[in-house]
């Protein structure tokens, strides 16, 4: 038998320190959806939505009863749909409309893949999609956004940045009365992954299998609480216990995904070894910061923590699973997050600080509300800039800013749930338009002479 | 199916007859058990087979929580697999 003290360690992860599998996401391919009769494309996406979704929430919770570990969320995520709204050239919100049904029949939360990728340019049925974003997340529930404008491949489609600007703000006018939840729905990618497991940004890529059972795990608390135990060791030793935690939580994970995919009949496709943080108290990545011993998240130092966490959960998670994908490292969610709530509050913590975090850790600028008159060329620039980093340095970056309708800096919005509440940050009111609106493509970048 | 049954808190009298009876209604074979005092806490693993019990293991995960409450402990039953995958390559 294992030995006790190893047994009581897994149940006051699970207990006390809030470990969960974050989401269990089915992947699902709607390219044998598209038709160019576009009523007749929408009855396929919603038809095998449902066929191939059935099972998933029950199956989920049945896991999560038999092996007593909490299995938070059950999604789906599904083929770009400018790729199937393409043949037939109609109104994409039909598409939205349609997967929102599908994703209340089913009882899954969200449902990702209302996307377009257009890193290299729009075509057909590309941009129609794009417009339609703002309309699409506010008529519907359950239906999340994304659009990759750029790749370290490609370089960076300007044309859609400066696009993106005034989607991201005219999402979030169209529901400032429904707490702004159009653009906490919508990301902006440069590298998007094609396997990612968590809102908003989940999509089926299109070198995916037809279905496939994707899994994230979560736990910066289990993480926060190893490190609290040993709180005069070097970084070495700081490293090394990072590593051994993300191990134990990342097998769970494994565990999970291999049941599930087992259990549904569909192959396992990847875990993802993220620490996702919620507004719960103990589920903060920047408390496994201060941890590290910064006074407050966005000290300098903050990005040498990150880095060093986000490193070491990769290293720990690769060896406990069987195929590493998604997203893979620390989420940093203002707003989805205790501690960076606290430090933005407090002033430590400003957006400059989390453009430099975002350059070592798995995504980018997450859940920051910026105030509601920010023109959409600065929103365009915030995300060229995420965009420029993701690119350069070969990672996945994101922006999913909102814009506080209303709202001015040093105000806060909640917006409940798990998103939480986010105090507004003050962002550069230097214009970049003539800069964005210029248009075309940033080249792709040398990956040699790195320096 | 085999499940680990735990027990921690307080020592008092007659903590593992009631956690076998508890068993035994269920008609749930107890394999191992093993007992310890760890940082001044009583602290009980037993190894389960769930394999014949008479009522599902997520209704028996209930009771133990239940019987946990009255006893002032913490009694909690889950599936081997999580610990065997946690700490075990």
């Amino acid at each position: 038998m294992i030995n006790t003290h190893d047994i009581l360690e897994t149940i006051n992860m699970i207990r006390e320190e809030n470990l969960d599998i974050r989401t269990i996401t089915m992947g699902i391919s709607l390219l044998d959806c598209a038709d160019g009769d576009i009523e007749k494309s929408c009855r396929k996406v919603y038809d095998k939505i449902c066929f191939k979704a059935q099972n998933l929430v029950k199956t989920g919770e049945n896991i999560e009863k038999e092996y007593g570990i909490p299995i938070i969320n059950k999604r789906i995520s599904v083929t770009p749909i400018a790729m199937v709204s393409a043949a037939s050239n109609g109104d994409p919100l039909k598409y939205a409309k349609a997967l929102d049904k599908a994703a209340k029949e089913v009882g899954v939360n969200f449902l990702g893949g209302y996307s377009a990728l257009v890193q290299k340019g729009f075509a057909s049925g590309d941009e129609r999609l794009i417009r339609s974003i703002p309309e699409a997340l506010a008529s519907t529930d359950r239906i999340c956004s994304s659009v990759n404008i750029g790749s370290t491949k490609t370089g960076i489609n300007m044309d859609a940045v400066a696009l993106m600007g005034k989607i991201v703000k005219e999402s979030a006018q169209l529901t400032k009365d429904k707490g702004l939840v159009g653009p906490s729905k919508l990301v902006v990618f440069c590298n998007a992954p094609d396997d990612n497991p968590f809102m908003a940004g989940a999509f089926h890529g299109a070198g995916e299998p037809e279905c496939v059972i994707n899994v994230g795990v979560s736990g910066p608390g289990v993480v926060r609480a190893a490190l609290s135990k040993i709180p005069d060791a070097d970084i070495t030793e700081v490293a090394d216990t990072v590593k051994k935690t993300a191990f134990k939580i990342t097998r769970v994970g494994q565990l999970v995904a291999s049941v599930a995919s087992q259990r549904l009949n569909v192959p396992f496709g990847i875990v993802d070894l993220s620490l996702a943080p919620t507004p719960a108290v103990g589920d903060s990545v920047a408390h496994i910061l201060e941890e590290m011993g910064l006074e407050k998240c966005g000290a300098c130092g903050t990005t040498a923590c990150l880095a060093l966490l986000n490193d070491a959960v990769k290293k720990g998670g690769v060896m406990a699973s069987s195929h590493v994908g998604g997203l893979s490292g620390a989420f940093i969610p203002v707003s989805e997050d205790a501690g960076m709530i606290d430090a933005a509050r407090s002033g430590s913590l400003l957006i400059e600080k989390l453009e430099a975090m975002t350059a070592v850790c798995s995504v980018g600028l997450d859940m920051i509300a910026i105030p509601g008159d920010t023109p959409a060329e600065v929103i365009s620039g915030i995300i060229a800039d995420e965009a420029a980093i993701g690119m350069i340095n070969s990672k996945t970056t994101a922006v999913r800013v909102i814009p506080a309708i209303g709202k001015k800096d040093g105000e806060e919005i909640e917006f409940g749930g798990l998103f939480g509440v986010s105090p507004i940050m003050k962002v550069s009111t230097a214009s970049p338009a003539k800069f964005i609106n210029r248009g075309g493509r940033i080249p792709a970048p040398i990956q040699s002479l790195k320096n | 199916m085999r499940a680990i049954l735990t027990v921690v808190g307080r020592d008092t009298v007659g903590i593992l007859a009631k956690v076998s009876t508890l068993c035994s209604e269920c008609n749930i074979n107890v394999i191992e058990v093993s007992q310890s005092i760890l940082q001044d806490m009583f602290c009980m693993i037993m190894l389960v087979d769930v394999s014949k019990s008479n009522v599902e293991f997520t209704r028996f995960a209930a009771k133990c929580d239940e019987l946990g409450k009255q006893l002032g402990l913490s009694v909690n039953a889950m599936h081997e697999d999580i610990f065997n995958s946690m700490h075990r390559i």
